[in-house]
């Protein structure tokens, strides 16, 4: 007999992978009504992904900014708050990086790498904890705020790698960081960095501060039922405010790592929706680091797979966004997959 | 065929806990039958069951003399059975009209036809005599009209066969007195009703019948005319129970808790605690008596740091707490249950072992340096005060939400009460928790009080209040219109006091009534 508590683990875990399952199922029909067979499809996506350790490089280099973006808006999940806002602050920890990376040259580079890196964060931080203060001292949803949030860091970085700080070519970009303020590149001629290990030590901490503090222990209390918190005598209005500030420490980090680890300078609107795919990836990764973890490898390696099943088939690549999309959908149907594998609430 | 229901040999496993064994339980035609045990004992489940909501591992159950498979409350519903919750599923925004007739699918066109709805509610109400406004709020009835709502929901679905589970537990003894009038009504029209309480003078007052449940088994069932308080109290927990707690005189010592001149408004600037002067003293227990709704939980509420004083002074000893933070508040040396465990004084989706610790989560064996929390501590005093509270089942990973309605209060109290806070304010300490818990509830507060704790007592129980404190408060419409010392208390007074009678009439009135 199972114990309640991993029988609800097991259910944390199972459902997500039926979502996953369930999206391949439905995306083989559309295969197939392109007249390819899904299983040369599915095997070149799995092949092209993890078939050799240059591609399950090429997978993990795209995964990583998913894990930081996934885990930024688990973490505020996890108190309760909706942090639609990461893509904004992965466009402003990205931009402060970058200005670190490209202004300060000289320095040695165990100084102006972490100087850069703490940019970010310190960026992220400070786009997340605006709406998180918003709602705390004036009970605005945070929602609404952030996405405005969003709008005003993208023109905002806009204005600012086309006018002030214009790298000076042709395209909108600031000029490039100083090599001191570079990760290094793990497996050239890959592009993955060493913003993985960043990445998983952010699931680290984040873990640790959720579960092996007191500071988590109030964060979840608060996310969970807001008025026994108080009742706790826990600080409502701070921990929403903290909640926001680390999400968007690590939303930060995803722009930084992009910017240290793979652009080098601050190209304008690179993000191409990362902190919207945090979303999804948290959503499936159920909002625990762990889960973020394997989800945005997930997403990673559908994104490495399609291009090869785009060359080598006529799946067109399409067909990716169709099953990320299914995942989702199955994801947030949770009740309708529990219905179907006849798990029930008390089981 | 004389019965419209019967279960056989019921079995019902959770992980941990064999919830029902092998129970046996049926229901005559036009019967209320009571169902009773201690928290835990399985009398949810086995209705969850009847219902649809869960499924039995083993067992049979046979509706109007066929056997039946019920697997959904669709199919419940179809067989003519309704079911009224503790916690109500009504839709606040809509009107009672709507929230009866959802789910009929009552259309003009495409429009859902209100009229209509509004019209079969009212005969429908008119019917059983169960008058109520169809057009009126959920969101502005009182609890007990809540209720009726739910009773018409069903009868509106051609219930016959009626669940309440613990309908009791949330109304005032008036409300209470209305639903028994109405469920005698319903007997009268032939609907069969089981009744879930934890209150034995309501099963001697209105079943025909009633059974006992004790840790999953059933202990047996008796005509209610065969048996008494402490027959059935017995029957519930398997020993004597005293319904009297013994205590010795108070040693009252000095003021703990005083408030001067308190005044507190709702959201809404309504005054809802209108400029009280009450003290409490160490060693004493007092007991504040009033209807619910006369501004008791607004006046705890100022204390604990959960609501703005809108004016006055609360000192907790030598402190001001007026407007502090609750944190600050627990630091001055509080302890609280209070009145509504779900919304503030559980965090369900916690472990027990989580819930034992909140507001002293931040607190020395808690955490190690500032800030690591030492798991080790926290399942220590998790197990320490489960055993010592007896609370079951005695796993301190389970997740507060799986437990039973009782052993979650215990959660509560034994959180509370194993601080051993200077000033300790209980609010309904027992509401939904069993004979047998309530006596044990009632031993710790007055232990609270003899080693030296200031209690401040909030209850909708007469009987509650009368055997605990030491001096009684009575409070109406915002005011404390009384204080008096126990022995000048009776529950006749305190029933005339609570309803808004002056004191100096009290006499008066006793004599006009003896006269008539
Ligand atoms: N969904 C569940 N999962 C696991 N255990 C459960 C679940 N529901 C109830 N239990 C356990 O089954 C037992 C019976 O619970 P039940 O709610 O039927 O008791 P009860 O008699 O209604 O108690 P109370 O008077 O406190 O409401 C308890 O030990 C409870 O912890
Ligand atoms: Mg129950």
């Amino acid at each position: 007999m199972l114990s309640r508590a991993k029988a609800i683990r097991w259910q944390e875990i199972v459902t997500p992978l039926a979502a996953v399952v369930l999206a391949l199922i439905i995306g083989s029909g559309f295969i197939l009504f392109v007249g390819e067979n899904p299983l040369t499809a599915y095997r070149i996506l799995f092949v092209e992904s993890f078939g050799s350790i240059r591609n399950l490089a090429t997978t993990l280099q795209r995964a990583t900014p998913l894990m930081f973006t996934g885990l930024a808006v688990a973490f505020a999940y996890r108190a309760g708050l909706f942090n639609i806002g990461a893509e904004g602050q992965v466009y402003m920890g990205a931009f402060a990086a970058a200005w670190v990376g490209f202004t300060f040259t000289g320095l040695p580079r165990f100084i102006h790498l972490p100087l850069a890196i703490l940019a970010g964060m310190a960026g992220g931080a400070i786009w997340g904890s605006i709406p998180g203060y918003l709602k705390a001292k004036l009970g605005i949803h945070e929602v609404i705020n952030a996405i405005m949030l969003n709008f005003i860091a993208l023109y905002l970085t806009d204005w600012l790698a086309t006018g002030p700080f214009h790298g000076g070519s042709w395209v909108p970009e600031t000029a490039r960081i100083s090599p001191s303020a570079a990760l290094t590149r793990l497996y050239p001629p890959t592009r993955l960095s060493g913003g993985i290990f960043l990445a998983l030590a952010a699931a680290v901490v984040a873990y640790f501060i959720l579960w092996k503090t007191r500071q988590g222990y109030e964060l979840r209390a608060v996310g969970l039922n807001p008025q026994a918190a108080e009742y706790g005598g826990i600080n409502v209005a701070k921990n929403t405010v903290i909640a926001m500030a680390v999400a968007g420490a690590i939303a930060g980090l995803a722009g930084t790592e992009q910017i240290l680890g793979l652009h080098n300078r601050f190209i304008v609107r690179f993000s191409a929706d990362l902190g919207f795919m945090g979303i999804a990836v948290a959503l499936l990764g159920k909002n625990h680091p762990v889960g973020v973890l394997f989800a945005a490898i997930l997403f990673g390696a559908l994104q490495t797979g399609s291009a090869a099943m785009d060359r080598l088939t006529s799946v067109p690549r399409e067909l990716i966004t169709i099953i990320q999309a299914l995942i989702i959908f199955f994801v947030a149907a949770e009740y309708l997959i529990r219905r179907i594998l006849r798990m029930r609430e008390e089981a | 065929m004389d019965k419209v229901l019967e279960m056989h040999a019921i079995t019902k496993q959770f992980p941990r806990v064999l919830a029902n064994d092998q129970v046996d339980f049926d229901l005559e035609y036009g019967e209320i039958h009571a169902l009773v045990g201690e928290n835990g004992s399985g009398k949810s489940t086995l209705m969850n069951i009847l219902y649809g909501l869960y499924q039995q591992d083993a067992g049979e159950i046979v509706v109007r003399g066929r056997p039946v498979q019920i697997n959904e409350p669709r199919v419940a519903i179809d067989l003519k059975i309704g079911m009224v919750f503790q916690h109500f599923m009504l839709v606040e925004p809509l009107t009672v009209a709507e929230n009866i007739v959802l789910g009929a699918e009552l259309k003009k066109g495409l429009f859902f036809d209100s009229k209509r709805a509004v019209q079969e509610v009212e005969n429908l109400s008119r019917q059983y005599g169960l008058t109520i406004d169809p057009r009126a709020k959920i969101a502005d009835l009182s609890v007990g009209l809540q209720q009726r709502v739910e009773i018409l929901k069903a009868l509106y679905r051609g219930a016959e066969i009626l669940i309440l589970d613990e309908p009791t537990a949330v109304l005032t003894p008036q409300e209470v007195e209305d639903l028994f009038k109405v469920l005698r009504t319903l007997k009268a029209k032939g609907t069969s009703i089981v009744f879930i309480t934890h209150k034995i003078k309501e099963v001697l007052a209105l079943s025909d019948r009633v059974s006992v449940l004790r840790r999953g088994r059933k202990v047996g069932t008796k005509a209610t005319a065969e048996t008494d308080e402490q027959n059935l109290a017995e029957m519930m927990v398997g020993r004597v129970v005293l319904f009297n707690v013994d205590k010795k005189p108070a040693q009252p010592g000095p003021e703990v808790l005083r408030m001067e001149q308190l005044t507190v408004e709702d959201q809404f600037g309504q005054v809802k605690v209108d400029q009280v002067d009450l003290s409490v003293r160490k060693g004493e227990v007092l007991g504040i008596a009033g209807v619910e709704g006369n501004g008791q939980s607004e006046l705890v509420e100022a204390i604990a740091g959960l609501r703005k004083a809108a004016s006055g002074r609360i000192f907790l000893g030598d402190r001001e707490i007026t407007n502090s933070s609750p944190l600050k508040v627990r630091e001055a040396g509080f302890g609280y249950v209070p009145e509504d465990r779900h919304r503030r004084g559980l965090v369900l989706d916690y472990t027990v072992a989580d819930n034992l610790i909140l507001g002293i989560h931040g607190k020395k064996p808690f955490v190690k340096g500032c800030m690591i929390r030492d798991d080790q501590a926290v399942y220590e005093n998790a197990e320490q005060i489960i055993e010592q509270y007896d609370i079951r089942p005695p796993v301190a990973k389970q997740l507060a939400r799986s437990l039973s309605g009782g052993n979650q209060q215990k959660i509560v109290v034994g959180r509370e009460f194993t601080q051993n806070p200077d000033l300790l304010i209980c609010a309904q300490p027992t509401r939904g928790v069993d004979v047998g818990a309530i006596e044990f509830i009632h031993q710790q507060v007055i232990a609270q009080r003899d080693q030296g704790a200031a209690v401040l007592l909030v209850s909708a129980e007469l009987d509650e209040i009368l055997s605990l404190s030491d001096r009684v408060a009575v409070m109406y419409n915002g005011k404390i219109v009384s204080v008096m010392s126990a022995d000048e208390v009776t529950e006749h007074k305190l029933g005339f006091l609570m309803l808004g009678g002056r004191l100096e009439d009290y006499g008066a009135n006793e004599v006009n009534g003896h006269a008539k």
